[in-house]
């Protein structure tokens, strides 16, 4: 019984009760159901814990009643709300207004949902689990999760709602002005990997110093500068704190998803926590290093569980920010990924360069090119803050 | 064969929908459709990168262009005038049009044909295709580069209104 190839098996056994002809279909039957399950069920909780935690962070208790519909004494610390919320969701009204473009209103959720789920096929789950291997791994990532940007203008122009659209229009400003950053941010990685493919980069992370020390990319001095930005234009490429502006339910009513109810309003949610979830999963491929254990002695885990683990610490610290950060302005926005993330994504795309150019560099040499490195991303960094910032802070309050 | 058939019939479809409907917005939408059928057809053909470019390239990045354009200048109306502004624009659309259909017809006709050989995998990695681009292709990607920046330049040049 060897854990790390138990799916494989598992999967191998239920492909065989098949004739062979209908198998390459059942095959990819079940890669599917397997990944709507476990992301549908991770998305269930993910929510969850998302009210929980930004309860606890908030000092309040949060969902804590729900409980099982049989047994009303045990209460399960309320983990099972997010089935009654969807249960909720189903059983309310769909409200379509009677001016609206009712094939684009009924079509944006639908196509949201399905986009978002694109990503999870190629990325790597485990050292044998990856749903589709394709030489354009990462291209395809993102090429699938550029449709979602034509969802949200369908969902805002076919709501025949002004402000619906007004908002849908802040919406796509926000995510094109932040796929810049996102896409520079990975390109480092695929030159000092030189491929595309997500399962050779996670690969490419193997190995320990010391068998303590991981190759993992975030601990290079051009993937740690990629990686923070990646994390940044994550949030704001998922609508997510403090980059919640398109939605910013405090203050506009949902922007474009004023005019949906009931179920539809729950797909969108659901989309938004599926490319987060895809994002995470990326990130954690390209710079975290994937399915790879921490730790030589830590191998015994298997990789699929790492790569969980990991996935997990990433939406607990977008959590985390989300009850620690406050929104920023439509203005401030902008500036931040045009003013400095751009640029500072294109000087360690030259970092990245550097590193993949300085491999062979031994001895001394060793930590020159760490210094270099460390130098490219470190002095536009704190020029450019300086130069951004010069005027506005430090800021003074004061009570009216 | 059939997924071909149906992939064709996916962009004329969608195409021709798109110039008969007289929703701008319609038409911008359907517009997207055929081209998501051209990367569906280059992933039949086997050309995974160019698929891929394709969809993030037209379906993520031009579609909004086109969709911003027909926003932001038509004010509102996204109803298209379906009657023509004088003769001679309309003869000299017939014109362009039909020249341009023809050097397409020509090419397609002169171009040799084979039946397709389905390939599991990509015959040119995106490696080989990448060396290919940085290397002996890299004039043509400069120059492409170098139209596009001219084509927005001039673009801002037109858009931008003299002030004062």
């Amino acid at each position: 019984m060897n854990l790390e190839t138990l799916p494989l098996q598992l999967r191998n056994a239920i492909v065989d009760l098949f004739p062979p002809a209908l198998q390459w279909f059942v095959h990819h039957l079940l890669t599917i159901t397997v990944i709507l399950t476990v992301f549908g069920l991770f998305f269930a909780f993910t929510t969850i814990a998302e009210r929980k935690l930004l309860a606890r962070l908030q000092n309040r208790l949060g969902p804590n009643r729900a409980g099982l519909p049989w047994f009303p004494k045990l209460k399960l610390w309320g983990i099972t709300q997010p089935f009654a919320d969807a249960i909720k969701a189903i059983t309310k009204e769909d409200i379509v207004p009677a001016a609206a473009d009712k094939v684009l209103h009924f079509l944006a959720p639908v196509l949201i949902v399905a986009f978002s789920l694109l990503g999870f096929a190629v990325l790597p789950f485990g050292r044998n689990l990856i749903p589709v291997e394709l030489d354009a791994a990462l291209l395809y990532f993102f090429a699938a999760g550029a449709a979602t940007e034509l969802a949200i203008f369908m969902a805002g122009w076919g709501s025949r709602n002004k402000y619906s659209l007004l908002a849908a229009m802040r919406a796509l400003a926000q995510l094109i002005s932040y796929e810049l950053p996102l896409i520079l941010s990975v390109v480092p990685v695929v030159m000092v990997c030189g491929t595309l493919s997500t399962k050779a980069i996670a690969a490419a992370q193997g190995g320990w110093t010391f068998g303590l020390l991981p190759h993992w990319h975030v601990f290079t001095p051009w993937g740690f500068a990629a990686f923070i930005i990646f994390l940044i234009a994550t949030l704001a490429e998922s609508n997510r704190s403090p980059f919640d502006l398109p939605e910013a339910e405090s203050e506009l009513i949902a922007g474009h998803l004023t005019e949906y109810s009931g179920f539809k309003y729950a797909l969108f949610f659901m989309a938004e926590y599926f490319g987060l979830t895809a994002l995470s999963g990326l990130g954690v491929t390209l710079f975290l290093g994937g399915w790879q254990a921490p730790c030589e002695f830590l191998q015994f885990i298997p990789s699929y569980l790492w790569f969980m683990i990991k996935l997990v610490g990433m939406i607990v610290f977008f959590i985390w920010v989300r009850g620690t950060l406050l929104r920023l302005r439509i203005d401030q926005l902008t500036r931040l990924s045009w003013k400095f993330l751009v640029p500072l994504a294109l000087l360690n795309l030259g970092n990245g360069a550097f590193w993949a150019l300085t491999p062979d560099w031994t001895g001394p040499l060793v930590l020159a090119r760490w210094a270099i490195s460390a130098a490219i991303v470190v002095v536009p960094f704190v020029l450019l803050g300086r130069r951004l910032t010069a005027g506005q802070a430090p800021r003074s309050y004061r009570y009216a | 064969m059939i997924a071909l058939l149906l992939i064709a019939l996916l962009i004329l479809g969608a195409a021709s929908a798109a110039i008969l409907s007289r929703n701008l917005i319609h038409s911008a939408l359907l517009l997207v459709g055929a081209w998501a059928g051209i990367a569906a057809f280059y992933l039949w053909a086997g050309a995974e990168f160019v698929a891929f470019a394709q969809a993030l390239v037209y379906v993520g990045a031009v579609s909004m262009v086109v969709l911003f354009a027909v926003l932001l200048t038509r004010q509102g109306a996204t109803r298209a005038p379906v009657e023509y502004d004088s003769v001679k624009r309309a003869v000299f659309a017939f014109i362009v049009a039909g020249g341009v259909a023809g050097v397409l017809v020509g090419a397609i006709m002169g171009s040799p044909l084979q039946g397709h050989i389905a390939s599991p995998t990509p015959a040119v990695s995106v490696k080989q295709l990448g060396l290919l681009l940085m290397g002996s292709y890299a004039p043509a990607l400069l120059i492409v580069g170098v139209l596009l920046t001219v084509a927005l330049l001039g673009a801002i040049v037109i858009a931008a209104e003299e002030k004062g």
